[in-house]
């Protein structure tokens, strides 16, 4: 993973983040506080991660004479994944669910309302930020609830609204449905992760910029962007890693109509639960662990680059 | 897969350590460890999803045996019940996740379908070799043959059925007036059904026909819609060992799927929506369909004046009922004029436990005559028991006509591992009929599919 | 087109500009006002209109976005009164009786008490210990910090998914964790810690160490400078981190449906989806109520949260 080398080139001088042991831990003692986490980590996500990696080789069933008698079949699950039309269609499905709901969605809806609220104060901002959080919080079950009553093909409160009834949203558009959702629910950790990030852009300079005749546009790309780029890889890397294995839109489309909705993480849930092929499914995992890999690789790699061409 | 557990967790010290720590602080869960205590399982809650089963298990089975085995054994027994309220395929997963390591509880209710694949993974066994005396039950004797069927394997008891049902067609009397039809209606063959399909459509907003289709209703579709017609069509989905693929019947059934929903006699959004069949009971109820292919569920715990769901206070006036015609005459399956299909759970003992005989005992006694009218408490609902059907029954004319008309052409699904996917199958060809393709390119496509879920061509006929 | 003149200027300026330590809800940046007044005088007719333009559109798209917001949530406030809910937040018959039904309902109100349980706990241990190893790994470089991290990140994604179920059960099992709260809770902070150090790292890297020099050359224990200095500084960070692990507990319903068996512990998460009829049809009302009431706590907690310490990363995520 050269990529991770790419760190602390891309943002703040590597002399201050790097290794200034300022309290005086010590490496020993400094072990000695990552300990606690590592431990859990190790037994709780490692282990249990490498097993299904495991259980990925073989053709281990739920049920059925496979459960009884697990073997191990090497890559034939991988081999079956890429060749089965249901992984391609979801793993396209997932591109579209990634890019459309988090890079672009999430991320530059969030970016507009930090940027548009950079600057006030009071009830207005309160209110706006309180209920872009109030998506996120809430428990996935019953915000699922909510947008079914909203997007509900009868009684539903935006056909009712938009004077459209009988428009089964969810049918119709089932992904267009489930992006706009995945952009409600999560657009809050990107408005409060940029609102931060503006917070360490000096007015001053953006004052300058202005007087210089930038528009908003230029003082966005010339003056804002290169301060919060280390923010915006951060944000995009962690939105697009959790939307990528989010399993919410399941609730609201079961994956239909017709698989158009089949998302990964939903693809191994009914493979895993629905059907029990869990070797299988591990196999999938593994598919997509690699695929969200990748996608954390080219995030570095291009933010490097943009710092290489502008130095 | 217990192989897998311990040398996994041999591999890491550092689980093992946490184990160490932790052992103090679990509160072991695990069943059966003292001598004398049972632990009951079922997907059933108090307050939420089949209350009712789980209140009987808690208040009157559980008190019930423990005086029973104190006063005639003297002996002292404790039972829990470990209650849920989930879909049923999480509860089947949970329950596979405990049986595979070795634990879970004595008895547990399974659907069905679930006992061939948990017998072939070796999660339960015939009940002759769990409990010396399985064969000696007095109430074998009181269970058809035919319903018999639903807790056994290959022709071996694994357990008890704890309950059956039927599926008839409803259809609102008040819209077949409407649409110059007689009240009172059974149609000899598929060509009646539709011609009185037909005939609702000439009224406004009025969906002729609710026939479930789609990946979006689950097994809703392939219970109450492609198997009970396939069965009309002449043909079992698993016979003689194999699978049918592209045959004659399997088309026609997809063609009855054209035919309606194609000529705009069917509703096609509605079989897409994560909802779809609560909504299918909301416009039913609410006069907006004119037939409808379901269970006795539906009439007892749907469209009951007082009990449903979609309650219909006129039900008994409005709400009519017919046995699901085969496409023709003595075209049905053992050359029978109507055809239906049921479904229904058993109960079955846990091999692992440490007390088979005491958990046998339970198990007869929740299948008891006196226990099963406990759990129905005056409520009129088709046991597995014809000593029992002939009380509870006796008052609705519905279910007695389920009992007497259904269940004697009635089939079950096969309980394969394989008959999960086989039916996903089959759900997503009637999508495609519904969507618009052609019954025979559905149902080749659905062949081809088919010979990768089953392992292979061998496994399938025609 | 040329860069900004103090486009120069802008890696070091991160460090003169230290990060926000205030506690409060950030207030305006301080702005030259007089400046400012004197540039609107000089270009007043121009710029007023491009302004009032600016103005408009700002108060447009504040409209959409509060509509956008807050239209689903439309059902969840009318619902649960409604004697007969049905998917459309229309008027409803007015009642209270819902409440009293889930009142009796034995599990359900113990439920949201165990939900506090598995929530809390989780969150405070993803806390703690996130906090000690991010403060830890952002301070001394252990080999292969960065990567390490990353690996972890992206390992989270299979553990959290469906296809792991059995390694943790199993897992579970052999430590005698199944049908236990604290096995919820270890399961699911191992699942949440490598995203939780992620961030906090990214907040202590921001945090100046000057303190933490001058507390040492006192002879602080390195303990008590990351309890008594750093703490206090990221102390929003932390209340995020806890919001965040709180949140994804409290709809968690996989793993504490999977590892528990008693019914008197399950969580709302859990008890939710238990308010199904025998043949899967959603019980409107009782879960309509539900909702609400299952909302309650996590609202509260933000509430609490950003009225205490500012519900925001302040100055960071920081690299």
């Amino acid at each position: 993973m050269n990529g991770s080398k790419g760190r602390p080139l891309a943002g703040a001088p590597a002399g201050r983040t790097g290794g200034s042991d300022a309290a005086g831990l010590g490496r020993r003692r400094a072990a000695g506080f990552v300990a606690p986490a590592m431990l859990l980590i190790v037994a709780f996500l490692l282990f249990p991660a490498l097993w299904t990696v495991y259980l990925g080789l073989t053709d281990y069933q739920l049920t059925g004479f496979a459960a009884a008698n697990p073997q191990v079949v090497g890559l034939e699950n991988y081999d079956r994944a890429l060749g089965d039309d249901r992984f391609s269609n979801s793993l396209v499905l997932t591109l579209q669910f990634v890019l459309g709901s988090a890079v672009l969605g999430q991320a530059v809806l969030g970016f507009a309302i930090a940027w548009l609220m950079r600057n006030r104060v009071g009830a207005l901002r309160r209110t706006v930020e309180a209920l872009v959080l109030l998506a996120w919080i809430l428990p996935s079950s019953v915000i699922t609830f909510l947008w079914i009553a909203l997007l509900d093909r009868d009684g539903g409160t935006l056909n009712a609204l938009l004077n459209t009834p009988g428009t089964a949203w969810l049918l119709e558009y089932p992904m267009a449905s489930i992006i706009v959702f995945n952009i409600w629910k999560g657009a809050a950790f990107s408005m409060m992760l940029y609102a931060a990030a503006l917070g360490n852009v000096p007015p001053s300079h953006l004052e300058t910029a202005r007087l210089a005749g930038a528009g908003t546009f230029q003082q966005l790309r010339d003056v804002v962007f290169p301060r919060i780029k280390g923010h915006v890889l951060t944000n995009l890397l962690l939105i697009s890693l959790w939307t990528f294995n989010d399993f919410t839109p399941f609730l609201l489309t079961a994956g239909g109509p017709e698989n158009r909705t089949e998302i990964m993480p939903v693809f191994i849930y009914r493979i895993a639960l629905e059907s029990g092929e869990l070797g299988f499914g591990a196999a999938i995992s593994v598919l997509m662990l690699l695929i969200n890999l990748v996608i954390a690789l080219v995030y570095m790699r291009l933010l490097r680059q943009r710092k290489d061409a502008s130095a | 897969m217990t192989v897998f557990t311990r040398r996994a967790v041999a591999m890491t010290g550092a689980a093992a350590a946490v184990s160490l720590t932790l052992t103090a602080c679990g509160s072991g869960g695990g069943s059966g460890s003292d001598t004398d205590s049972l632990v009951i399982s079922a997907n059933a809650i108090a307050g939420g999803k089949n209350e009712q089963e789980a209140k009987w298990i808690e208040e009157w089975v559980i008190p019930n045996f423990v005086d029973q085995k104190k006063e005639q054994d003297d002996v002292d027994v404790s039972v829990s019940f470990d209650a849920s309220g989930v879909d049923d395929e999480q509860y089947k997963t949970k329950l596979a996740l405990d049986l595979q390591g070795g634990s879970g509880p004595d008895i547990m209710t399974l659907d069905g379908i679930w006992i061939g694949e948990f017998a072939q993974a070796g999660y339960i066994k015939p009940l002759t070799e769990v409990v010396t005396q399985a064969d000696f039950w007095e109430g074998w004797d009181q269970i058809p043959e035919a319903v018999q069927k639903l807790g056994s394997f290959e022709n071996e008891r694994y357990g008890i059925p704890a309950g059956t049902d039927g599926r008839v067609l409803y259809y609102n009397k008040d819209l077949f007036e409407q649409a110059g039809l007689d009240r009172e209606w059974q149609p000899a063959g598929w060509d009646e059904l539709v011609e009185a399909a037909e005939a609702l459509g000439g009224i406004d907003g009025v969906t002729p026909v609710q026939l479930n289709a789609g990946t979006a209703m689950g097994e809703a579709t392939t219970m109450q819609g492609f198997l009970p017609l396939l069965a009309g069509a002449g043909e079992h989905i698993w016979d003689k060992g194999k699978w049918r693929g592209e045959s004659d019947a399997v088309t026609e059934t997809l063609g009855l799927y054209e035919k309606i929903f194609a000529d705009g006699l069917g509703d096609p959004l509605l079989q897409q929506e994560a909802q779809g069949r609560d909504k299918s009971f909301e416009q039913f109820a609410d006069g907006r369909i004119g037939i409808l292919l379901e269970g006795d569920y539906f009439w007892r715990s749907v469209v009951h004046p007082e009990l449903g769901i979609a309650p219909m206070e006129d039900r008994d006036e409005v709400v009519g009922y017919a046995k699901i015609p085969a496409i023709e005459p003595g075209k049905g399956i053992h050359g029978q004029d109507f055809a239906s299909m049921s479904g229904g759970s058993a109960r079955v003992v846990n091999p692992e436990t440490d007390n088979p005989e005491l958990a046998f005992e339970l198990l007869t006694f929740m299948n008891s005559d006196e226990a099963l009218k406990a759990l129905l408490e005056g409520e009129a609902r088709i046991t597995a028991r014809t000593d029992t059907n002939a009380d509870v029954l006796k008052d609705d004319p519905m279910l007695t006509f389920v009992a007497d008309e259904v269940l004697p052409i009635t089939a079950y699904r096969p309980g394969l591992a394989e008959y999960t996917r086989v039916s996903t199958l089959l759900q997503e060809a009637t999508a495609s009929v519904v969507s618009g393709s052609s019954a025979e390119d559905v149902a080749a496509s659905y062949r081809e599919k088919l010979e990768g879920v089953v392992g292979g061509a061998g496994n399938i006929s025609n | 087109m040329t860069p900004p003149p103090d486009h120069a200027a802008v890696p070091s300026a991160s460090d003169a500009a230290p990060v926000a330590v205030a506690t409060a809800p950030a207030g305006p940046p301080p702005s030259d006002t007089e400046h400012r007044r004197r540039e609107a005088q000089r270009a007043a007719g121009r710029e007023g209109a491009r302004r009032t333009v600016a103005q408009i559109g700002f108060y447009t798209f504040v409209s959409l976005v509060l509509a956008f917001f807050s239209l689903p949530l439309l059902w969840l406030a009318v619902a649960p009164f409604d004697a007969n809910p049905g998917l459309s937040a229309s008027l409803p018959e007015f009642t209270l009786q819902n409440f009293q039904v889930l009142w009796d309902n034995p599990y359900a109100m113990r439920s949201l008490g165990n939900s506090v349980i598995l929530a809390g706990g989780t969150g405070l241990l993803v806390v703690t210990f996130a906090a000690l190893a991010a403060y830890a790994l952002s301070r001394v470089r252990l080999p292969g910090r960065d990567m390490l991290l990353y690996v972890l990140l992206l390992l989270s994604s299979i553990v959290t998914g469906t296809a792991a179920m059995v390694p943790l059960f199993n897992l579970a099992t052999e430590l005698r964790l199944i049908d236990s709260q604290l096995g919820v809770i270890l399961v699911l902070s191992g699942g949440l810690l490598p995203s939780a150090i992620f961030i906090l790292k990214d907040f202590m890297d921001g945090t100046p160490r000057s303190y933490e020099e001058s507390a040492r050359v006192f002879g602080a224990s390195p303990f008590q400078i990351m309890r008594d200095i750093v703490v206090p500084v990221v102390r929003p960070g932390l209340a995020t981190i806890g919001v965040w692990s709180v949140a994804q507990v409290w709809g968690n319903f996989l793993i504490p449906f999977l590892l528990l068996r008693s019914p008197d512990q399950y969580p709302a998460a859990v008890v939710m989806y238990t308010f199904y009829t025998e043949g899967g049809q959603a019980n409107l009302a009782l879960i309509s109520t539900f909702s609400l009431l299952y909302s309650v706590p996590v609202i509260l907690m933000f509430l609490f949260v950003s009225s205490r310490y500012g519900f925001r990363f302040h100055g960071g995520i920081k690299r």
